[in-house]
Order: C-alpha cells, then structure tokens, then sequence
C-alpha cells in the first residue's frame, strides 16, 4: 500500500532529461507551474500541454507511470471539481432540483482539473528524473543564497537526504513490527474508523522508539566520520552546468514569453476570440 | 611505536534524576591501562556492561576519559583541537550496519568521510575506488544500500571508514548482527586489512570464535582489564573464563573436557586441527 505512491519515486532510464543539472529542473518546475497560473485562455493551455508532452516524450517515462502518481490526488481533484462545478454563480446550463450547473462554473472546473493534474505530472517529472542526492544537492546549491540569512540550507538538504535514506528502512520495520503485533493477536482489519485508528498504537509506538534508536546511532557514526556541518566540506559529485543545460534553460524561458505574450495579445485581438473561453 | 595508549582511563556515566536535583554515577570503566602497537590486530572481549564499548568510543573521541589519559598516535584525545584529525585517525565501525551508511548509494556513502574532510574532488574518488577494492564492494558501488546483505552491508561501512585512511580501525561487535555467512565475509576483510594494509585493527566482540587470529587478546569485565595475552594463552585458561561469563570455542571446550577426564593434550587449543593433531600424537604413542 505505501509502496503504490510513485510521488517523489525516481524512475532509473538514460534519457537527456535524467542528465539535465537539477537546478535546471527545480528553476523549471518552478517556471512550469507559475506559467501554468498565468494562463487564461483555450490557446495557453494548448501551448502548455504541447510543452508538457514534449517533456514527458523526452523523459521517456511510460505515460502510464505518469498517471500512477495521479491516483494520490484523485480524491482532492474529485472535491475541487464539485465545489468549482456546483457553487460557482453564473448563466444557468442545467438544472436538477437545486442543483445548477453554470457556465462559469464548467469553464473554472475544467481549468482547475486541468492546472492541478499539469502541476502534478510536471513535478512528478522533475522527481522521477532527478536521484534524491541530486535532487537535494540541487537544492542546496540553488537556495545557497539563504545561508547569507542565517537559514540553515545544507542542514535542510542534509535531513531531506537522509529521510530519503530511511524511507524504506522504516517501511520494512512496519511491516515487521505489524507481523509481530499480529502473532500476538492484533486486529487491524475490523472495527470502525476509529477502533482501527487505535489499533495503529501498538505499532506506531514501537516505531517511534527504534527511530530515535536509529537517529542516536545514525548521529554517532556521522560523528565518527568527520561530520561537522557543512562548512569547509567538499563535493564527491560537484554540480557542473555543461551546454545541454543552457539549451534547457532557453527553452524554458522561450516557453515563459510565449505563455506571457499569449495571455496579453490573444485577449485583445477580436480575431482570436475563439480561442478565449 | 605504540598508537594507544591509556593511563587510568576511568569513565562515569551520570545520570540525571527526573528532577534535575540528584544524579545516579555508574563507573562504565575503571582504569584501565592499555597499549597497542602499530599494525597489532587486538581483540576486546567482555560480556555485556563489560565496558568494552565505552572503552572504544574514547579512541576516536566520542567520549572523553572522566579520570586518567588517553593517547591517539601522540594525540590527547581531551584535547579539542585535534578532535578532527582524532577521528580521522581511528575510523570506527559500528553494530548496526542500517543506522551507519549515510549515503543513498554505496559510493555516496564510501564518500561521505573524505567530503567531511575537505578533500577535493578528484581524490575523493581515488579514495573511494580504493577503499571500495580494498573490501572487494566495486561491484556494488552503484547500488542502493537497501539492497545489499548485512554482511555486504558493514562491508561497506568498513570502506567508509578506510576512505578516511585511518592508522586504525576500531570495530564494535560488527558482526553482532550477521548471519554466521556475513560474519566470516567480515572477520575475513578485516583480517585481510591487517594483513595487507598495515591498519591496526581494535575488534570488540563477545564471540569467542573471532578472537583466535587476533595477536593479543584483552579480556574486560565490571569495567576493568581482567586478562591479557595472545589467544592460546587466554583460552588455556578455561575456567577462569567461565567465571567472567564467556563461552570460549567448541574446540577448546572439547580439549579441556578431554584434559578433565586425564588425557595428555596440552592447553589452549583453538582450531579442530590443531585437536586433530594433539590426539594423534596421543593415539600414536599409545
């Protein structure tokens, strides 16, 4: 079960976008859901999936990958559609006893949908393509500006790697610690909502106290090796920008002006007016 | 040249009251004198609360003697301006290969010491290459940690610390945790470390098994150094052993049983050809 979640999974292949340096996917993430807020129109979100589709092809990440990482949100999408589709006020389309459905409220629900799984997808392309070290190295050195306020960003980087490394440990404990409980005569199965949520107790616990086990132990041996702080320590795999990452970050800023001249030409120009919806 | 040396080392552990007023002291050890020379490959033994583990935390500086001295390589281990080059210098192995290994990926982790150091980047990976050669992990080196078996596992931690070119390697009941398969792939690396490599090797154990190669035996109990000398010696002396609550090895135990009952076979015997060899002389004379 906790192993279906495929958001912040990293999907091993060979493809340009797993080469790209990972400040240029943080900055185009970053780029990839504001433009995603700027547009307005039929014709932007065309420009932005054509752009997405793009991406997710040069990946070389099965589509249907993708969209397992969807399934976590489907529930939130669900709700946002219905509060958009029903509570919106406006010219009325259909309705049922004292459910309307407007006009307006169709275009906001379809345009909510349609940001929130872009954003999704487009985020879960930088993790599947990008290993977690990568990942928080990119972090560290892009946010590196922080330090100069004080904010502690190589030890964020630091506590963000190691989770990463103690994700699965934890997991397996789980498991084992669930086997245990249940040799001894646990339920977790029935009951209601509740009873179940109690039930979690005797395992959670146990959790809890081999984790902070593992942290003492953990903080030792990083002792044992040196660690102190990131000040004065060196990189085995230093971030190096080679020229497919100046490419990537034209492309993305293209795509930028594109969305921004789009939302403020396409509106103005009555020709165009099918494409404003 | 010796490379420890500890003068009446003594430890307290303090322990607070819940109310911050009283505090409970517990001697963890209780001076103890050791010397270890360059390249001798010494094992601690000692049940539990023996204070053999805390007698290692203090050669890397993990902890610091609460009475008495001791010396790393002509370091103070008190003294804080050395602490980096200390830790440096005797690398440190520990039980639970899980909560050791930092890195997401074994050649990340192998790392993780000389990026801590300030080494610079391309002899980190000199470093790493050889340190991953040197316990025979290069196979392995792109694969996650999580994949691997304990044995392959401390392995990997032992690496860790050679990229640090450690003088010494202390390691603190490594195989605890292993499989009997793990722990021979261990002992032998380490052995092999010993061996090759020149390291001084500090391997504290309760298995009485993986103590007969070692050069000198040391024998801890209620904090202090209860015996002393080469394997052979400590094991001929069967029940002091087993007043001090250790098992010594099924060989052993077979020799001195076959002594107790009036057999001619000398003490302190370790290995079955050595039995093997003892009771064919005592078949052939008679």
């Amino acid at each position: 079960m906790i192993r279906d979640i495929t958001i912040g999974q990293y999907y091993p292949s060979e493809s340009v976008m797993h080469r790209l340096d990972p400040r240029v996917k943080l900055f185009g993430t970053l780029l990839f859901v504001v433009s995603l807020f700027i547009v307005n129109s039929f014709l932007g979100y065309i420009i932005a999936t054509i752009f997405l589709g793009a991406i997710i092809y040069v990946s070389k990440i099965p589509l249907s990958f993708i969209m397992k990482g969807l399934k976590a949100i489907i529930l939130l999408l669900l709700l946002s559609v219905a509060f958009n589709l029903f509570l919106t006020k406006g010219e009325i389309v259909f309705q049922i006893w004292i459910i309307k459905i407007t006009k307006e409220g169709i275009r906001l629900a379809v345009f909510l949908a349609v940001r929130l799984i872009y954003v999704i997808v487009g985020s879960s392309l930088m993790t599947l393509t990008t290993t977690p070290n990568d990942l928080t190295s990119g972090l560290e050195k892009s946010l590196h500006i922080l330090n100069k306020v004080k904010f502690p960003i190589h030890e964020m980087a630091m506590m963000m790697s190691i989770a990463l490394r103690f994700i699965p440990i934890l997991v397996d404990e789980t498991d084992k610690i669930m086997k245990a409980q249940i040799a001894r005569g646990a339920d977790f199965e029935s009951g209601n909502i509740l009873k179940r949520a109690k039930s979690l107790i005797p395992i959670l616990i146990p959790l809890f106290i081999s984790s902070f086990r593992r942290a003492t132990d953990l903080a030792t041996a990083m002792e044992a090796r040196c660690y102190h702080g990131g000040e004065g320590r060196t990189k085995m795999k230093p971030l190096k920008y080679a020229k497919r990452d100046g490419v990537a970050y034209a492309v993305i800023i293209l795509f930028l002006v594109v969305v921004l001249a789009e939302s403020i030409i396409v509106p103005r120009i009555p020709a165009l007016s099918i494409f404003v919806v | 040249m010796s490379i420890i040396k500890s003068t009446r080392l003594v430890y307290d552990y303090v322990r607070l009251s819940e109310d911050e007023k009283s505090e409970e002291i517990s001697r963890a050890i209780n001076g103890v004198d050791i010397e270890v020379l360059d390249g001798e490959f010494i094992a601690i033994l000692g049940h539990n609360g023996s204070g053999k583990s805390t007698f290692a935390k203090h050669i890397n500086a993990l902890l610091t003697p609460t009475e008495g001295t001791l010396w790393l390589d002509g370091m103070d281990t008190q003294d804080r301006e050395f602490l980096w080059q200390i830790r440096q210098t005797a690398g440190m192995v520990f039980q639970n290969p899980d909560n050791q290994i930092i890195g997401t990926v074994v050649e990340e982790d192998v790392g993780f010491g000389p990026e801590n150091m300030g080494i610079e980047t391309g002899e980190i990976w000199n470093r790493v290459n050889d340190a991953l050669e040197a316990v025979d992990m290069n196979a392995f080196r792109k694969k996650s940690p999580n994949k691997l078996s304990g044995g392959q596992k401390q392995r990997v931690a032992i690496a860790g610390v050679l990229a640090m070119k450690p003088k010494c390697i202390v390691l603190d009941e490594p195989t605890a945790m292993l499989d009997p398969l793990g722990r021979k792939e261990v002992l032998q690396t380490v052995r092999e470390l010993n061996r090759r490599e020149k390291v001084t090797v500090i391997y504290i154990t309760h298995n009485m098994e993986e103590v007969i190669h070692a050069d000198r035996v040391i024998v801890m109990d209620g904090g202090q150094i209860r015996m002393q000398g080469t394997p052979g010696e400590i094991f001929s002396k069967v029940t002091e052993l087993k007043s001090l609550g250790l098992e010594v090895p099924a060989v052993t135990e077979l020799a001195y049983c076959l002594k107790e009952k009036g057999l001619q076979i000398r003490e302190g015997i370790l290995t079955i050809d050595e039995l093997v060899d003892e009771v064919c002389r005592l078949s052939s004379k008679i």
